[in-house]
């Protein structure tokens, strides 16, 4: 009398695409990387609904704390130096936007004198950056 | 080289920021530019110390709760399209009201704002 044999079930995961994949996102994660170019304050910025993104090439961030410092590319700078900077950086590249990343208990006063001089430099196109609001 | 590429995924996955810099656009005035507008065009509306909202208008006061501001210049604003929100907030107003305030606007459809300088 002849039993049947069980078949052997080859358990095992197809290993050779592995590389495949892991080069796929490799690929995606170098295209998408962007490093941190400055650290900034730690600011708790404010929330709204009514947003606009910005391309990053064209932005240049001003950091306010809520103790009222103020912060570009890393540096602390006194209020009256702030257009100095600003002004040199609209010559390298006109097209920019000043990002203001204010913490949300930072005074006005702080913000509206910071606004006059970039009037007075001319860098009119500012962007008060926010996180999104969840709306319910 | 599986290991090698895993090794530089790990790398970038922890160095990647989807981090993008989003946030309230605004176009300010060029300094030398004062323009004369009717007062009937101007809506001004005032933020005190204390976070409190209100419109001035007629030399007085009126205050409005932040709930009700949007419905407020969406009323004004179909009244008149030619208005213009003047945004003035004191010195010590905290800057999250400024933008709350502001994101209202901006949803009730206000396009021509402008911040007026606080006094000093």
């Amino acid at each position: 009398m002849q039993f049947t044999r069980k078949a052997k079930v080859v358990t095992s995961v197809p290993t050779a695409s592995m590389a495949d994949i892991a080069f796929l996102l490799l690929v995606f994660f170098m295209v998408s990387t962007v490093f941190v170019r400055f650290r900034g304050l730690p600011v708790d910025m404010p929330t709204a609904l009514e947003i606009e993104k910005l391309n990053r090439r064209h932005v240049t961030s001003i950091w306010i704390d809520g103790q009222g410092a103020i912060n570009i590319d890393d540096q602390n700078i006194a209020l009256d130096q702030v257009g100095k900077i600003i002004h040199s950086k609209l010559t390298v590249n006109p097209r920019m936007v000043i990002s203001i990343k204010s913490d949300g208990e930072a005074q006005f006063g702080l913000v509206s004198d910071l606004l006059q001089e970039l009037r007075k430099v001319d860098a009119l196109r500012v962007n008060f950056s926010t996180r999104r609001e969840m709306e319910e | 080289m599986a290991d090698i590429a895993f090794l530089l995924i790990v790398f970038f996955l922890v160095t990647t920021t989807m981090y993008q810099d989003k946030g309230l656009s605004l176009h300010l005035p060029p300094i030398a530019e004062t323009k004369e507008v009717p007062s009937k065009n101007i809506c001004n509306i005032w933020i005190a110390k204390g976070d409190k909202i209100a419109f001035y208008e007629n030399q007085s006061l009126t205050p409005v709760a932040f709930v009700d501001l949007r419905a407020n210049v969406v009323g004004r604003l179909a009244a008149n399209d030619k208005l213009i929100v003047s945004l003035k907030a004191e010195r010590g107003a905290t800057y999250k009201r400024f933008v709350d305030v502001l994101d209202e606007l901006k949803l009730a459809g206000a396009t021509r704002i402008s911040i007026a300088n606080p006094e000093q």
